[in-house]
């Protein structure tokens, strides 16, 4: 057995790297997906609205640790379909970002009011620069302090990449509580780590509430 | 042959058959001025020129074309048919002139330095060059109307519509609107308005037409109209709106 150390410490702050790869890889790919999925939300076509919605529900209804544990252990058994932890995490990261944060932008978009998709219509805009040009750039205000809040979720919620193995913070925590014997301490500098990540996210979706509103 | 044609359109919301066979003729730089209680359907009649609500029955034709809201060439066609509403409906995150020059620089693909003098241009007819640069919040009601009839004066139509565009004003702005859509019909513009304003009707319109319960009930020059109504339910319009 061992105390703790700087070393320890150094060893925990680069784990936090794999927290912001995941993170990133959330984002990357979640994104795009959330806008599909905002657009098809709003979209005027039946098929498509169903279609999302039914993604939607299926994803919200389950907890990221069920959606974690089905792409690292479900996925080899049901569809025989091997993959590494980076992959899995990966995927149901993706997977729970696009449903929220499609949610998040579909408010955004519906909360631009129809009027201005009509008076985009009526100078003969096709319907993709009426979004584009007119109501993206207002949901996209409207929706960005609850998207950067999100941000703060996504963040702790790769903590739970921990239980498939996958060596982020919250698992480099666990080992080196393990190795030192000294849980009440780590534990105290992971969580010491993830709210400094994460306060200057909050400070920010703050602001920009405060700021967004008062513009209007 | 007659700018706008309208023969026997029926619309209905659900049950409620809101236009119960309309015609109507509209020529070229004719002032044709709807008026009649709300509910009558005129603002309905008004969006149905412009394909923004689908007909039912009957048939619209503009410069002899059918309008129908799934016309293959319905972008090009709103261009030529302007429409202002009376809640302005200008873009708040963009300037006068990015406002003024969206559509012309996506539809038609004009250089940045173009867009701004057509901007200046359309600014300059209705009096607010000075604003060009100016957000829409920035600006009072009857300037944020008089950029969207520019907005709309920017696609060079053929015909304008204007849907009770006075009617969100505070009666001290209303007069500067008025005054930029008498310019633009002394100039020759085709304009068709839906509005509350009588003194516009009688001095400005070339023909009124009187909508009740979804018909027009009658129609006719502003002097001859006004001075000798018909019907009884005209009279008491025009007593109720003087």
């Amino acid at each position: 057995m061992r105390s703790f150390s700087l070393a320890d410490f150094l060893s925990l702050l680069s784990a936090l790297q794999w927290t912001a790869v995941l993170v990133l890889i959330a984002l990357g790919f979640g994104a795009p997906l959330a806008l599909a999925l905002a657009l098809m939300r709003t979209s005027a076509s039946r098929a498509l609205r169903w279609t999302a919605t039914a993604f939607l529900q299926l994803v919200q209804g389950v907890p990221l640790l069920g959606l974690l544990m089905f792409f690292y252990f479900g996925m080899p058994v049901f569809l025989g379909i091997e993959m590494p932890p980076l992959v899995a995490v990966g995927i149901a990261m993706t997977v729970y970002t696009a449903s929220f944060l499609g949610e998040i932008w579909r408010g955004g978009i519906e909360a631009v009011k129809h009027e201005q998709w009509e008076a985009a219509a009526c100078l003969g805009l096709s319907t993709w620069h009426q979004f584009r040009y007119v109501i993206a750039p207002q949901a996209f205000r409207m929706a960005l302090p609850p998207t950067v809040g999100f941000l703060v979720q996504l963040i702790k919620g790769t903590s739970l990449a921990s239980i498939v193995g996958f060596v982020e913070l919250a698992r480099a925590g666990q080992l080196v509580s393990a190795a030192t014997f000294q849980p009440l301490l780590v534990y105290s500098i992971v969580a010491a780590i993830y709210f400094a990540a994460c306060l200057p996210l909050t400070l920010w979706a703050r602001s920009l509430e405060v700021r967004l509103n008062g513009a209007r | 042959m007659a700018l706008v044609d309208i023969r026997n359109v029926t619309k209905s919301y659900g049950s409620t058959q809101v236009l119960k066979g309309v015609s109507l003729d509209i020529k070229e730089g004719e002032i044709v001025t709807i008026i009649g209680k709300s509910g009558s359907g005129k603002s309905t009649l008004l969006r149905c020129i412009n394909a923004l609500e689908r007909i039912d029955g009957g048939e619209i034709t503009v410069e002899g074309q059918p309008v129908r809201t799934d016309m293959p060439n319905l972008r090009d066609f709103r261009q030529r048919v302007g429409i202002v509403f009376q809640a302005f409906n200008l873009f708040p995150h963009m300037t006068v002139e990015r406002n003024i020059t969206l559509a012309p620089v996506l539809n038609k693909r004009i250089a940045k330095a173009d867009g701004r003098a057509l901007a200046l241009d359309v600014l300059e007819r209705v009096g607010l060059a000075d604003k060009i640069d100016a957000y829409p919040a920035q600006l009072s009601g009857g300037q944020q109307q008089r950029v969207a009839i520019a907005r709309c004066l920017a696609m060079r139509p053929h015909l304008m519509l204007f849907d009770e565009v006075t009617s969100a004003l505070d009666p001290e702005l209303v007069g500067e609107v008025l005054k930029v859509m008498e310019d633009m019909a002394r100039q020759g513009m085709t304009m068709v308005l839906v509005t509350h304003e009588m003194g516009f009707a009688r001095n400005v319109a070339s023909k009124i037409v009187f909508m009740h319960q979804g018909r027009v009930w009658e129609e006719g020059p502003p002097a001859e109209l006004f001075a000798n109504p018909r019907t009884p339910e005209l009279q008491s319009f025009i007593a109720s709106v003087r």
